[in-house]
């Protein structure tokens, strides 16, 4: 039988930008700990390390995470409202919102680096 | 007079799209051209249907891939993004023949969910008067009028994925019953609502309410599960 | 139907636990979110960074917050993708998470330390 195409509408997307955002915010997070950690072998070791980090596809990568960040967490807000606040028909245009929040939050980010 | 292709599924669980060609009428619904296959074309062809005017349910089918009521399906509105029909059953539910499915599993899980109401009193006392401004009964009758025709069961991404999952349809019941006030197995129904298998397994892709034929939102009534299970375990009372 | 991850009353006090730890992440995060906006902008070395973190009591308290609200939340949020995605159910996938939940709490702590201490 073909895919179903329940598939395709506002709260399916937002569900699963949220759940594969979480993924790699998961799989990150250890490194990002390990990373500070270096800093445990003083100064020198912390340098060594931003200065990888100095790298255009790092820094690439960093501006990822960080709208990967804010999609999880726009999209986050939007479950916490669907939950706990009274119904409201505008659901997907709360889907629509916790997407423009997370570009701007990301534009931000990659603006200042 | 324009022709039209249809593919319709045949078969059980092992099965194949079967190609077929209709004659192509103005004002003509889903259910129409599974109607005129089975009796022009091919009588063997398996199908359900009861009141075909949009109050039963039972002609519920997956119509290019999402699911709808056939008699209110016109073909005009399927067709508006595809060149032609595919008609399948219901998803999520084990398929008997061709696009009859076994509804079994979905309403032993109404069960399941303690989806029916359980009074306190007898006929010697005065009946339970519940005013229609009450805020719980207007909760109530804002999801009441499921008449269990599995659209939502089947439009359900997480019943495809958690084979335990009582549903939106089992859930939103579960959600009348809780808001009514004469009905005496709250406890019980939030403890058989809560967890792996209940209101907590919802993540709100909110697929029920956008197929819902009577716009219904279990979604709305899940949450609502979900605030007041959580209430009650915190109360200790789960 | 394998054996359920404990009882029903013990997956809802999970989901509380989850939309606690999301409500205190929020917070963490976007304050973390400003804080890093206003840093990257002129560049930095350790020795810069350290600099303003060292014995700072504040930003060490506010830290393990968000460790520990994160040891919390990222497990269980993964719990449903084991299941639904891995068909990774029961005791086992349930020990995983916790080993992981550790994994964090270890990490990053030591990570709060090593900057803020």
């Amino acid at each position: 039988m073909s895919a179903p195409r329940s598939r395709g509408h506002a709260g399916y997307w937002a569900a699963l930008v949220h759940r594969l955002s979480g993924i790699a915010l998961a799989l990150f997070l250890p490194l990002h700990f390990w990373a500070l950690g270096q800093a445990l072998r003083g100064a020198a070791r912390l340098d060594q390390f931003l200065a990888w980090t100095e790298q255009p596809l790092v820094k690439v990568a960093e501006w990822g995470i960080v709208l990967l960040l804010a999609a999880h967490l726009s999209g986050g807000l939007r479950l916490l409202a669907l939950e706990l606040l009274p119904w409201r028909s505008g659901h997907k245009t709360m889907a629509a919102i916790a997407a423009g929040i997370s570009i701007a939050i990301g534009l931000a980010f990659a603006l200042a680096l | 007079m324009s022709r039209l292709k249809v593919r319709v599924w045949r078969g059980s669980g092992e099965g194949r799209f079967e190609s077929f060609e209709v004659p192509r009428h103005a004002s003509q619904t889903v259910l129409d051209v599974v109607t005129y296959i089975q009796r022009v074309l091919d009588p063997t062809l398996a199908y359900r249907f009861a009141c075909r005017v949009g109050m039963c349910g039972s002609c519920a089918m997956t119509v290019n891939g999402i699911p709808r009521w056939t008699c209110r399906t016109h073909v005009d509105v399927a067709l508006k993004d595809r060149g032609e029909l595919a008609i399948a059953p219901l998803r999520n539910l084990p398929v008997i023949r061709d696009l009859v499915t076994d509804m079994t599993a979905f309403f032993d899980k109404w069960a399941q969910a303690k989806g029916g109401f359980q009074g306190s009193r007898t006929r010697r006392e005065p009946f339970h008067a519940i005013a229609p401004e009450k805020e719980s009964r207007k909760r109530v009758d804002a999801a009441i009028e499921c008449i269990g025709c599995a659209v939502c069961y089947s439009a359900c991404d997480v019943v495809a994925r958690n084979p335990g999952y009582l549903g939106p349809a089992a859930l939103n019941r579960a959600w009348t019953l809780v808001n009514d006030e004469r009905d005496a197995a709250r406890a019980e129904r939030l403890r058989a609502v809560a967890g792996d298998a209940g209101c907590h397994a919802c993540h709100t892709h909110v697929s029920c309410t956008e197929r819902c034929p009577k716009q219904l939102s279990p979604t709305a009534a899940i949450a609502g599960l979900k605030r007041e299970t959580a209430r009650a375990a915190l109360r200790g009372e789960l | 139907m394998s054996a359920p991850q404990g009882s029903v009353r013990q997956q809802t006090l999970l989901w509380v636990a989850q939309r606690a730890s999301a409500a205190v992440l929020a917070l963490c995060v976007a304050v973390h979110l400003a804080t890093l906006i206003y840093a990257v902008r002129g560049g930095l070395s350790a020795a810069e960074i350290l600099a303003r973190t060292h014995a700072n009591v504040v930003w060490l308290v506010f830290y393990t917050v968000f460790v520990l609200a994160a040891a919390v939340h990222v497990p269980i949020g993964l719990r449903p993708v084991l299941a639904e995605w891995a068909g990774w159910r029961g005791r086992s996938s349930d020990a995983a998470l916790l080993g992981f939940a550790m994994l964090i709490t270890w990490m990053g702590l030591r990570a709060v330390a090593a900057v803020f201490a």
